[in-house]
């Protein structure tokens, strides 16, 4: 801070270096409309992005429109993973076990004409034809991360909407206290479902009240455009806050059964994929550490640093209370 | 063949063709060519190598003894560093792609992951035999316990199927590995059955040595090998 010796009083400027009032009042309008025009541009974008979902659709399959989420959580800010990396580097079993293999593979499968059977303890059972499911209700924009169980993640704009639409409208039994998912395993088309590495179909599963969290999305696109088939066309389920594995692909059935149901990886290795897969830093796999990850399509590229993986991925205010007093150790 | 083999520029040729895929993955690396996971490509395809050129060196014996090229000789230690320079380019791919070089961190993984510890313990076991490559130093061991050392590479090769077949175990996806064990085992068989021959060999000689000390007469033929 200056101080002003006592004896020198009030500093009088010399009158030339006053500025007139006229140019300095100029000076502040120039500014006033400089920033009202950078407000402008920018609140143009944020007023287009709140009419339609703002990712722009790569321009690779049909479009499909929807509308940007409200559900707490669905929008994560982050730099979304490009098309490429999140159509080419897919673990989809059915078509091969390398991650390329999807991508060069799944061409075969036939995602019309195509129906989800609901059974179980439900009150209106019945098989869903895929043109009335995707017309059930409002398809949303849901900007998420994806972690998968080895260590690396995504960010992917999915489209579909709250897996609860479905339930509420299938109105289940109130015995039902789990969701079984069953995908397709069509030997004809999908050139692994001989190997022995996993027991087809792929069967995933969750609790009651996770299938009904707003989170939980029925998918039918990514990208603003359908799913592409590697990515489990024509519809699947993304379960933000669990390991990948956990969001069957190419869903053709939904059962509501009161036990909780065998899945896949649960029954090929039980010590290492839990029922629930919550995504958890502090449970490591028996194999190796969860604590970071690897966000595909950073910046550094090889030389990118792995992130710190966050509890619940991220989501722990949205579905923590659905674990509320569970060990999370135990029930891994 | 084995004209071809002694050619003065059959080691350059050798040398250089099992530079290639260091070359190919570095060119990768520099042009974003390794797909959505470059530092995970990376690791694995130089893991993939490595136990690539533990066949390679493994095979040389075998086909040398039966193809009788014993021009194949001249390769043998060139391939057997291949192996340590893969395998080297591999452990820092990890340490630095996937472990950011934080040694403590390593250190941890390594007590951690059993896979990443048998690995580790191959490239431990496998160092020494490196080390003693060059022929000032097999002279000053004597071939004899230079020999024995090098036998080590039985139980590295075991020990890097081991990390192969572990890392693979989560997924239930062993079609890979069987093939290196399928190669692997089939090379130890013949040592095996080659080790068996001249011990039969070895042990009628003795008898027929016998027979000659004890005046029995002169068996019509000598036998060799």
């Amino acid at each position: 801070m200056l101080i002003p010796p006592r004896d020198n009083g009030f500093n009088h400027p010399i009158p030339s270096e006053i500025t007139p009032r006229a140019i300095y009042e100029g000076r502040r309008d120039m500014l006033r409309l400089l920033g009202t025009a950078a407000a402008g541009t920018a609140l143009a974008g944020w007023a287009a992005r709140d009419a339609w979902a703002q990712t722009p659709p790569p321009g690779k399959l049909a479009a499909l429109k929807s509308v940007k989420s409200t559900v707490p959580g669905a929008q994560s800010m982050e730099k979304v993973t490009d098309y490429k990396d999140a159509t080419t580097y897919n673990n989809y079993y059915e078509f091969g076990t390398d991650k390329a293999d999807p991508a060069k593979n799944a061409g075969t499968l036939k995602t019309r004409p195509w129906s989800v059977e609901i059974e179980g303890l439900v009150k209106k059972p019945g098989r869903y034809d895929i043109e009335d499911l995707l017309k059930l209700s409002a398809q949303e924009e849901r900007i998420y991360r994806l972690r998968c169980v080895e260590g690396w993640s995504m960010v992917i704009p999915w489209v579909g909407y709250s897996l609860a639409e479905l339930i509420k409208k299938v109105e289940p039994q109130g015995n039902a206290r789990y969701v079984e998912f069953l995908t397709l395993a069509d030997p004809k088309t999908m050139p692994f479902v001989g190997s022995r590495v996993l027991d087809w179909p792929y069967a995933e599963g969750l609790r009651m009240d996770e299938a009904m969290h707003p989170l939980t999305l029925l998918t039918f696109g990514m990208y603003g455009e359908v799913l592409p088939n590697q990515n489990g066309a024509p519809v699947r389920l993304v379960v933000p806050w669990k390991y990948g594995f956990k969001s069957a692909k190419s869903i053709v059935k939904i059962r509501f059964v009161e036990k909780e149901p065998g899945t896949a990886w649960n029954k090929a290795a039980a010590n290492e994929y839990g029922f629930y897969s919550n995504v958890n830093p502090n449970v490591d796999h028996p194999r190796w550490s969860q604590a970071t990850e690897r966000r595909i399509g950073d910046g550094g590229g090889l030389f990118a640093k792995r992130r710190k993986t966050e509890m619940f991925n991220g989501y722990e205010a949205q579905v923590a209370s659905l674990y509320a007093g569970m060990d999370l150790k135990k029930n891994f | 063949m084995n004209k071809l083999l002694i050619h003065p520029a059959a080691k350059p040729v050798v040398f250089l063709l099992c530079l290639a895929p260091f070359a190919w993955l570095a060119y990768g690396a520099f042009t974003d060519g390794l797909g959505a996971n470059p530092a995970e490509a990376l690791i694995r395809s130089t893991g993939d190598w490595t136990l690539r050129f533990l066949c390679i060196v493994l095979a040389v014996t075998p086909v040398r003894v039966m193809l009788k090229l014993n021009g194949l000789a001249r390769f043998r230690r060139m391939l057997g560093l291949f192996v340590y320079f893969y395998v080297v380019v591999h452990l820092l791919s990890y340490g630095w792609f996937d472990m950011g070089f934080d040694l403590g961190e390593i250190a941890r993984d390594i007590v951690k992951r059993p896979f990443i510890l048998v690995g580790f313990a191959a490239f431990v076991l496998l160092t020494p035999l490196a080390a003693t490559s060059a022929n000032r130093i097999i002279k000053a061991m004597g071939a004899k316990r230079w020999q024995t050392l090098h036998k080590l590479i039985y139980v590295i090769a075991g020990l890097g199927l081991l990390h192969f077949f572990w890392m693979r175990a989560g997924k239930n996806n062993f079609s890979e590995v069987f093939v290196y064990a399928a190669i692997i085992g089939v090379l130890m068989a013949w040592r095996v059955w080659d080790f068996m021959r001249k011990r039969k060999v070895k042990a009628a000689n003795a008898r027929v040595a016998a027979s000659l000390t004890a005046g029995a007469g002169m068996p019509s033929r000598p036998l060799s090998r």
